[in-house]
């Protein structure tokens, strides 16, 4: 792998950057692997990569129906944060935080990870009551998150209206300075070329069309496009295609794929310094290094696999943007785009072992995954690896859902009286 | 925005009329206590989430107010057919 | 300095002429001119700078695939912080009015010097995808130096920084059949359909209808003479500047109209623009086709531009490009714009072809027209920065060059038939090899695609390159494919080395095709070049996705109606007039505001509160509780029905009686609760939390309709029928007594917990006595047109006894002082009725309720769960925060074992002390025993209460 650095870039350029190598090869599938993992996005990659490179695990192939980086990874808005509420999610999101501080080192690649800090406005006493809870259990897990006036919030993010006779006037917000945005191609782009460096096999273009179970029940490969490729250990981390994936092993998983849209306005100047969601709004926005405002929408109503959503979901996000950001009418809409997020029924993510022998899953992150992604990669290579989750993905089974210990961020948050 | 046949009103309305229900022909145990705790979380939780064709449930929120069926192809998001609450799966 | 107007020609109306400056500098062109052909008319050449390089640039297109031109037009403010500022818009899409400001963008100082410039010095250092791949060292410079760096280089234009004065307007439109394109192919299609008597709507996104004819004289007449046709029809509706923006699902497509933005401000009136949500029978796609650039070294030299460009500013609005104009074309219809130009008066010196042969009658009428022909040659080389002074071309491009003295250079390098909108509606496409292009193939709703969109237009013959050939290495030439992003050939090309091969990486690690004009020229010249550095067919690189919107649309468009009081409308009830004129201050609760206090003499929250609880307390207070939800169930199982739902059996309640009902979802989690009545043996008034109202309605519903059909039982919304006063405290009866006919109110013919039906101030009531205060107390529900006169007599009737009206604020803290529980404060969606103390509620005989069965899930019970217990502060004065967390060892390190937070916490005036609740693990196990909430800088200790109440444990104030 070459090196990538300011001096390479120097020196590349008096030779026109005629010697840059390929960043990950394209290979055809071996007959066998010691693992494989379907799905080449941010998740699947970076399982890869931690494999080889904590767990001495090499032997391992990428098995992905389209292009790397395709699915929800290249289409999501790349908001990172982990002021969660419940201990279990608080934990997970912030080791992944944490593996997002120096992952551009660690991967010799740029994935752009900035620290604007995420910003969450109160708009109600109902908010400011369910936000203090955040930031209280936030500091004592050792999770940056602190209350800011409405002043304050101002003051953090200029365009922000705080006129106490909007609809929903904002009563404050809670910050998470920590939190921020990162490059989204860049981390699948990143963790492909370590990955492979290391001897990871990407596969792109080629569809999983079946998992092989031994007589045991045990995994003893995958079916695709290209030939069956054996593997003792599978680990599926296919996001919106979960529930396909899993029906070939005879699973059935708690699991919903609804659209979810996002758009980007043209770029302009720097007006936007960090980011800012409001739940009671349904708004997130921040702006890109390209100058782009980056606007997520809320999922539609029905299931879908088209990658498609409807029109008045942009409406309504548009008019939330808005209405906390006036500033923004005369702005214009350039692009939107859908992506599948699987959800599970309480909102939290699936990360861990199934009833398959060496069938490993890492799914149900419904519209939180871009965040958790080089933790719940780690935490996927960890399972795989001794086949036995981390203590952190260790309350995110598949089974809480038949025990009842739910982990259920949404239903702490939501619900209005 | 989706345009769904309403087979009650026997009319095509636009999808803001109308709330998604989820996966059709998931009735609920005449007797739950009898059900093991797997059996009860596949009731509860468990959905086939195909990739094409799906039966659902919507309910005609603003409009009668009634609940139906439909079968969608989740690729595509085209509506097969609608039919009345209590039809036979299609 | 090298366009000029043409003494005659083109639709500009030259008696009228119109005065407006860019970059402060005074022009004039004349009605009908773009911003753009009324600047090169006046000689301005350049008009922007690149994205990444800040390279000068001038205008490419002449329509909405121009990524050069972006302008910032101000359309003056309104009043401090109020402006028109609009940034990125396409010159050539700008319609010239009387006093158009506009200025030029991405330039520091001006547009002619730019320091940004130095990017371009440096741009081998910047290749496609250099920031991955530096801006690593030290680590924390990437934010604080080498992001803010790169950000402010970017972004074009700048945002507005006031509010919009502007108004927005949006309708729906349905008809049998769309066109969306006004050309001729789709005057046509409309003419046709609307043959057939249905409703058409036809859209074009210019001021005028003819697309490309507008660019050929020949054909003027035919269109004035259809559009003419159309307009007498009275079936059909025309729509001119307005951009079918997107294609949604089951022929549903959006579309924006233009409605004041091309005249002055001070013509200006009404909305600024307009949103069509239209639904169409069939849509009919007649979007035309768009020229592609041709990639070659120099490419983007302010002068060099499409074809199609140059033959518009002649033909439509009589502008020449150049004093000496050369066309470089692989394809006819170079050929025939230079004839176009050439008639309109234009100085075309020669037109070069790299193919060798072109049809014998072009290369004739072009010979003859005095043009020199250059057969099988390409240009290598455009001299000049800020404007075209030469060209430079060569047999083959490889060959040995010749100088030719030009200021314009019109590039001819074929069509790509606009089929985004296709695309959107997830029609497949087809590869064409005569276009070069990808065609509509199969469409995937009820529309088609006509004229050259389709592939069916006579656009000539040509050639479909990457780049032409030249002389030098790609990676030693500036030939751009994205001119706003600064997407080079060789860009592309390293993109293929470095290994990314779908079209899609391509696409993202070049930024091809990714600028405000979304790759309308740069696409398909994209494909080809990956195509030849990958050695592979253009078909199997893929194609990436057209996604709306069409072109860049404004905000304030797409929102519709939903901002200002219209976002979400604010749900009142028939008393929030009386608070409002009070002074109350109020609180939004779900959709609706509640009045939260009533301030009195420059009170604050806390004096007012602790005065309203006193007044209740020890006389009596009126509390609006009209957003309570409301449910009238009836039927002959309506119990039954209730039974079912509620955790709490329903069955043995008498007529006339309450109850108090607890509501789980099928996962055992509270949802909701309240106390409803049972009026007759078949109905009952059910009432819900003010949030949780059309969430139980739709629940109840749903379980009605597809589980137990059977069960005969109608469920109506009585929210906003009923408005409901709370009358609470020891004198409520004698407050209500004098307005109240054909109710017994005497204790024993009334008790706590029942309802009676009588008249009160002359209308008819549904009196509740029930309480959330914990004192003896009425719910008077009366018809809402009757609620504010009811109120203001019960105010009135009031005044001898001290009544004191109050708000939510003081009906929380009232309630807390009794324990009752608030369902989503302190109960949060994960709470089970024994969490939350409410075991008594729980029908334990039922065989069956929502809920039931998950509650003998095994960690529904197991030990450690929250539960809601009482709290009492050491220090009596200290008030908890709501949501402070609870630990038992505070100097334990973090991460720190939490065993629950704090739900609510007050002062009470009337027991003098704070008290709280929240839920704890094992809480009611903890009675007694000290925790700790830690907070920053200090912990605070308190003691656990398994009971939650904190007043009147007996209830003896309720049954009075």
């Amino acid at each position: 792998m070459m090196r990538f650095s300011g001096l390479n870039l120097i020196a590349q350029a008096f030779s026109g950057h005629q010697s840059w190598p390929e960043q990950w090869p394209d290979k055809a599938p071996k007959a066998a692997y010691d693992v494989i993992i379907v799905g080449a996005g941010g998740h699947g990659l970076g399982a890869a990569y931690y494999l080889a490179a904590k767990y001495g695990i090499t032997n391992v192939a990428v098995i992905e129906k389209g292009w790397l980086g395709g699915g929800n990874t290249g289409r999501n808005t790349t908001i990172i944060r982990s002021n969660y509420l419940y201990d279990e999610s608080a934990h997970l999101y912030d080791h992944a935080v944490k593996l997002w501080d120096g992952l551009s080192q660690e991967l010799n690649y740029n994935v752009m990870y900035s620290k604007r800090g995420v910003l969450m406005l109160a708009h109600n006493v109902h908010d400011i009551q369910s936000f203090k809870r955040h930031i209280h259990a936030n500091r004592l897990n050792g999770v940056d998150n602190e209350w800011l006036s409405p002043e304050e919030c101002q003051a953090y993010c200029p365009p922000l209206d705080i006129s106490p006779n909007a609809r929903h006037p904002v009563l404050g917000g809670a910050l998470q300075r920590r939190g921020g945005t990162a490059r989204h191609d860049s981390v699948a782009w990143g963790y492909a070329r370590k990955a492979t460096a290391l001897g990871v096999d990407i596969i792109q273009n080629c569809a999983v069309t079946g998992i092989r179970r031994g007589p045991d029940g045990a995994v003893l490969g995958v079916e695709t496009e290209r030939g069956f490729i054996g593997a003792k250990k599978i680990g599926v981390s296919a996001a919106g295609n979960t529930s396909v994936v899993m029906n070939m092993a005879g699973l059935q998983f708690p699991l919903e794929s609804y659209p979810l849209q996002a758009l980007v306005s043209e770029p302009v100047k720097p007006i936007f310094p960090c980011v800012v969601m409001s739940n009671t709004v349904h708004a997130y926005i921040s702006q890109s290094d390209k100058g782009e405002l980056v606007i997520g929408a809320g999922t539609d109503q029905y299931t879908s696999y088209s990658q498609r959503g409807a029109f008045h979901i942009i409406e309504h996000t548009l008019a939330a943007i808005c209405e906390i950001f006036p500033i923004f009418t005369r702005m214009r809409m350039l692009r939107t785009w859908g992506g599948i997020v699987d959800v599970t029924p309480d909102r939290s993510p699936i990360l861990g072992k199934t009833p398959v022998q060496g069938l490993y899953v890492n799914c149900g992150w419904g519209t939180g995954g871009f965040k958790a992604t080089p933790g719940a990669a780690d935490l996927l290579a960890h399972t795989i690896a001794h086949d036995a989750p981390h203590a952190i993905n260790a309350p995110f089974t598949l089974d809480r859902f038949r025990n009842g210990r739910m982990i259920d961020e949404a239903a702490a948050a939501a619900v209005a009286h | 925005m989706l345009l769904i046949h309403c087979p009650y009103c026997e009319e095509d309305r636009p999808e803001v009329e109308f709330v998604y229900g989820g996966e059709a022909h998931i009735a609920r145990p005449l007797d739950p206590a009898t059900l093991s705790d797997e059996e009860w979380e596949h009731y509860l939780y468990i959905r086939r989430n195909p990739r094409g064709r799906h039966h659902e449930r919507w309910r005609h929120t603003h409009g009668c107010g009634r609940f139906f069926n439909a079968v969608r192809d989740t690729v595509s998001d085209r509506f097969e057919q609608t039919y009345k609450a209590g039809e036979p799966r299609k | 300095m090298s366009g000029y107007r043409l003494p005659a020609g083109g639709r500009v109306n030259r008696a009228a002429p119109l005065d407006f400056t860019f970059d402060g500098r005074a022009h004039s062109g004349f009605a009908g001119d773009s911003l753009a052909s009324a600047l090169v008319a006046s000689g301005q050449m350049l008009f922007g700078r690149s994205f990444k390089y800040h390279r000068p640039r001038g205008i490419l297109g002449m329509g909405t695939e121009e990524p050069n031109a972006l302008v910032t037009v101000d359309r003056g403010g309104a009043g401090p912080g109020w402006g028109r500022r609009t940034p990125n818009l396409r010159a050539p899409s700008v319609p010239l009015y009387q006093g158009l400001t506009a200025q030029s963008q991405n330039r520091y100082p001006s547009l002619k010097f730019d320091l940004g410039a130095v990017n371009d010095r440096l741009g081998a250092f910047f290749p496609a995808g250099f920031y991955n791949k530096t801006f690593m060292w030290p680590r924390s410079a990437w934010e604080k130096l080498y992001e803010p760096a790169i950000r402010r280089m970017a972004g074009l234009g700048a945002s507005p920084t006031e509010r919009d004065p502007d108004h927005y307007d949006a309708t729906y439109a349905h008809c049998e059949v769309l066109v969306v394109g006004g050309g001729l192919a789709g005057i046509d299609a409309a003419l046709a359909a609307a043959a057939d008597g249905g409703r058409v709507i036809l859209i074009d996104e210019q001021d005028e209808l003819g697309g490309g004819a507008l660019s050929d004289q020949a054909l003027w007449g035919e269109v004035a003479d259809k559009t003419m046709a159309l307009r007498r029809l009275g079936n059909v509706m025309v729509l001119t500047r307005t951009t079918a923006f997107g294609y949604y699902h089951q022929n549903f497509v959006g579309a924006v109209e233009q409605l004041t933005d091309h005249l002055a401000p001070a013509q200006a009136s009404g909305a600024r623009e307009r949103l069509w949500r239209i639904r169409a029978g069939e849509v009919i796609l007649a979007q035309g086709a768009i020229e592609r650039p041709l990639v070659f070294d120099g490419n983007d030299v302010p002068g060099v531009m499409l074809s199609s460009a140059g033959r518009a500013l002649a033909v439509r609005y009589g502008v020449a490009v150049g004093r000496a104009v050369a066309v470089m074309a692989v394809h006819d219809s170079g050929w025939r714009d230079a004839l176009a130009l050439k008639a309109a008066g234009v100085n075309v010196v020669a037109v070069i072809d790299l193919r060798g042969e072109v049809a014998a009658d072009l290369v004739a009428a072009v010979r003859g027209a005095g043009i020199a022909v250059h057969l099988g040659h390409a240009v290598t080389q455009v001299a000049g920065r800020h404007g075209v002074s030469g060209v430079t071309f060569a047999p083959g491009g490889t060959g040995q060059g010749q100088q030719l003295a030009v200021d314009a250079l019109l590039m001819a390098g074929g069509w790509t038939p606009t089929v985004h909108l296709w695309s959107h509606a997830k029609g497949s496409l087809r590869w064409d090899d005569t276009w070069g292009a990808y065609l509509p193939d199969v469409a995937q709703e009820n529309c088609r695609a006509v004229g050259a969109g389709a592939g069916a237009w006579d656009m000539g013959a040509g050639l479909a390159l990457g780049t032409l050939p030249g002389p030098k290495p790609i990676w030693q030439t500036k030939a751009f494919v994205d001119f706003q992003n600064d997407v080079k050939a060789r860009d592309i090309d390293l993109a293929v080395r470095e290994g990314m091969r779908s079209i899609e990486h391509i696409k993202r690690y070049t930024t091809n095709g990714m600028a405000t004009d979304q790759g309308k020229t740069s696409n398909l010249n994209g494909l080809q070049i990956a195509s030849g550095s990958l050695s592979k067919p253009v078909t199997d690189i893929g194609l990436t996705t057209f996604r709306p919107p069409y072109t860049p649309q404004t905000f304030g468009a797409l929102m519709g109606h939903h901002k200002d009081a219209l976002f979400q409308p604010i749900r009142k009830t028939v008393i929030d007039g009386w608070a409002d004129a009070r002074g109350a201050v109020f609180e939004n609760v779900a959709q609706w505001r509640r009045a939260r206090y009533f301030p009195q003499g420059g009170e604050d929250m806390h004096a007012a509160v602790a005065r309203e609880c006193l007044a209740v307390r020890q006389q009596v207070g009126m509390f609006d509780a009209s957003t309570l939800g409301k449910i009238e169930v009836v039927g002959p199982d309506a119990a039954e029905f209730l039974n079912r739902m509620y955790t709490n059996p329903w069955k043995a309640l008498a007529p006339g009686r309450c109850r108090y009902g607890l509501l789980l979802r099928e996962d055992g989690f509270i949802t909701d609760d309240g106390v409803s009545a049972r009026l007759a043996p078949d109905r009952f008034h059910l009432t819900t939390t003010t949030g949780g109202a059309a969430r139980v309605l739709a629940m109840m519903e749903d379980y009605l309709q597809t589980e137990w059909s059977d069960l005969d039982v109608w469920l109506t919304s009585t929210t906003e029928q009923w408005a409901v006063i709370a009358v609470q405290g020891p004198l409520a009866r004698a407050v209500i007594a004098p307005l109240v006919e054909g109710i017994d109110l005497a204790p024993g013919a009334f008790p706590h917990m029942a309802i009676r039906e009588g008249t009160i101030c002359g209308v008819p009531t549904r009196l509740f006595r029930v309480s959330f205060t914990g004192e003896l107390g009425y719910e008077v529900n009366v018809p809402a047109e009757h609620g504010r006169m009811v109120w203001e007599a019960i105010h009135a009737s009031g005044q001898a006894h001290g009544i004191t009206p109050y708000g939510t604020e003081t009906m929380h803290v009232l309630r807390a002082e009794k324990g009752y529980v608030i369902v989503g404060q302190d109960t949060d969606g994960t709470l089970t009725p024994d969490d939350a103390g409410m075991a008594w509620a729980v029908g334990t005989k039922k065989p069956d309720f929502v809920g039931k069965r998950s509650l003998a899930r095994p960690d529904m019970s197991a030990p450690g769960r929250k539960q809601l217990v009482g709290l009492l502060t050491e220090d009596p004065q200290e008030v908890l925060e709501e949501g402070a967390q609870i630990v038992a060892d505070p100097d334990q390190p973090v991460p720190m074992t939490m065993l629950g937070h704090v739900t609510s916490s007050y002062h009470s005036a009337t027991l003098g002390r704070s008290i709280a609740m929240a839920v704890i693990a094992d809480g009611r196990a903890r009675d007694g025993q000290v925790i700790h909430v830690p907070m920053p800088g200090r912990t605070i200790r308190a003691r656990v209460s398994a009971s939650t109440v904190f007043y009147d444990p007996q209830g003896s104030r309720l049954d009075v």
